[in-house]
């Protein structure tokens, strides 16, 4: 698992940690990512919920996940929406491993613009944001 | 087909729209209430006549400024409206202002009600606050926005275009077929003197436009206004009693049948567009072959092309050839589109505009921009990701 220490930070609001949603996002802590999973079901779900969405079970642990996926969506934002925000950078809809259809909007700010497409293989990366590992991707 | 659906006991009695432009020097009540007097005028109806308001998404003028600014009861209090019945709310889709006011009158809690939708975001954005891009303060992000803010993903624009990446990958859509939604709209709003955006535009200008998220340009994305915009919608026995041509509502629904998200649905390419027009096409014996024209929703390009899709206008994957080269979605094509000018080129107006316009185009009020020939059926449609309603408009 790589981080991005050595690049700069990248600008964004941190999300605001709950009940449900903590697990996810410090899950980057010990480099590994972490989602709901039932294990009667055996469907994983995102994002955190109370229950299973398939058997209302609430037998829902986090678990650890492989961090890879492929690219299902991809865009470029070029417009500086906010103070701070280098641009231009690439946002993605990663479609992970684990199940088809469970996904994750996400970047990937340590790739330049036009070095990944539709289709290709990444990687889970994170960067710690006050207390908040961001989960991040880059290329496999 | 059952009678006793609540938008067949209904009519749309009247409608207003207030001046629409690029930060106008009225506020948000100002530019309702003129939008109210214009809808009571066209109705023949008088203030003591209503007794019902409805509204989406209510007032959120802290939240997101210039989106919403005007509450239910800003306006009861401007207008000393009586009131039987009120409603408005987020948690529902954009069309729910006129849903609900169907339900309310075919219910006998109101008679005829008020629906409107005032925007301020052109007058908020240059006072420096852009209610379309959210999270810009210091503050945590918390709900659905927490899956796509801190990402960088802060404006629909990129929400669209992530899908409409997709969809291009899929389908293989160019740039040039999604153009013609734009240009097909610049064309219309250029004979609509009320539109906000009347140069003409060309397919070179739009391809030597700044991009925005990439698929998206400029010009694939609606432009900010300051504008009112309202609905009457009264009982059908009223009729008689109105001073203009009453318009049916044939049928109408904004369901929820996928994942509420962005980025979870089963398919990622279908919205909600393609469950809204399930439920339209089964509230009616109507089919889409029988629509003349349809205002469907252009918030982005994009989004249009999943509309013509999802309202059985083309197959799966065909919108993007069903738009190119322009003829068939122009005014003397076989479905034409955005006769007014869209959000696009016309002002967003965000859902009633589009009502607005079927009206007058189904009564041949359009002046300028009226399309030709008899036009007796309509279609509409609201609303972008798992958010959507469509409504069948008839003139008799």
């Amino acid at each position: 698992m790589t981080d991005t220490n050595a690049l700069e930070k990248t600008v964004g609001p941190t999300p605001e940690l709950d009940e449900l949603n903590s697990f996810f996002w410090t899950s980057g802590a010990d480099g590994q990512l972490r989602m709901q999973y039932c294990e009667a079901c055996q469907y994983w779900q995102h994002p955190p919920s109370v229950c299973c969405r398939k058997c209302l079970g609430e037998d829902i642990a986090a678990k650890p996940m492989s961090g890879t996926g492929t690219v299902a969506a991809l865009t470029v934002n070029r417009m500086p929406w906010i103070p701070g925000l280098k641009i231009p950078y690439i946002l993605v809809i990663v479609e992970l491993d684990e199940q088809v259809g469970l996904r994750l909007t996400s970047a990937m700010p340590s790739v330049e613009p036009g070095k990944v497409a539709i289709g290709d293989r990444v990687k889970v990366c994170f960067e710690q944001r006050e207390d908040v590992w961001m989960p991040f991707f880059e290329l496999l | 087909m059952p009678n006793i659906f609540s938008e067949k006991q209904c009519v749309i009695s009247g409608v207003g729209q207030s001046e629409i432009g690029r930060r106008l020097p009225r506020n948000g009540l100002q530019l309702t209430v003129d939008a109210v007097k214009q809808a009571l005028d066209d109705a023949g109806l008088s203030r003591s006549d209503i007794d019902g308001v409805s509204s989406w998404p209510g007032q959120m003028q802290h939240a997101a400024p210039g989106f919403s600014p005007v509450s239910i009861t800003d306006l009861r209090e401007a207008m000393d409206l009586k009131l039987s019945w009120y409603n408005a709310g987020i948690e529902s889709t954009q069309m729910s202002a006129i849903i609900n006011a169907c339900m309310a009158v075919a219910s006998g809690q109101a008679r005829h009600v008020i629906c409107f939708r005032t925007m301020t975001e052109a007058s908020s954005m240059a006072k420096g606050t852009r209610s379309s891009v959210q999270g810009t303060g210091s503050q945590r992000i918390s709900g659905p926005f927490q899956w796509q803010l801190p990402f960088g993903a802060f404006s629909a624009s990129s929400w669209a275009a992530l899908v409409a990446s997709r969809y291009m990958h899929e389908f293989g859509a160019t740039r040039e077929q999604l153009a013609q939604i734009a240009l097909n709209a610049r064309s219309n709003a250029m004979l609509n003197e009320r539109a906000v955006y009347r140069d003409p535009l060309t397919m070179e200008d739009y391809l030597a436009s700044r991009m925005i998220s990439d698929p998206l340009c400029l010009f694939d994305c609606d432009v900010p206004i300051d504008g009112s915009t309202v609905i009457i919608i009264s009982h059908k026995d009223c009729v008689p009693d109105l001073k203009s041509k009453a318009i049916h509502i044939e049928a109408i629904g904004g369901p929820l049948y996928g994942r509420d998200s962005w980025d979870q649905q089963d398919d990622l390419t279908r919205f909600g567009a393609e469950d809204a027009g399930k439920m339209l096409w089964s509230r009616t014996d109507f089919k889409p072959k029988d629509v003349d024209f349809a205002e469907l929703y252009d918030g982005f390009s994009f989004l249009t092309l999943l509309w013509l899709e999802g309202l059985g206008f083309c197959g799966r994957g065909e919108a993007a050839a069903f738009v190119e080269g322009g003829q068939r979605i122009g005014r003397d094509g076989e479905l034409p589109l955005a006769s007014h000018g869209g959000q696009l080129s016309a002002g967003r107006t965000h859902g009633l505009g589009y009502f607005h316009e079927a009206v007058k185009q189904l009564r041949g009020e359009a002046g300028s921009h009226q399309l030709s020939g008899d036009r007796k059926l309509a279609v509409v449609s609201n609303g972008g990701g798992n958010l959507s309603g469509a409504a069948l408009l008839r003139s008799d």
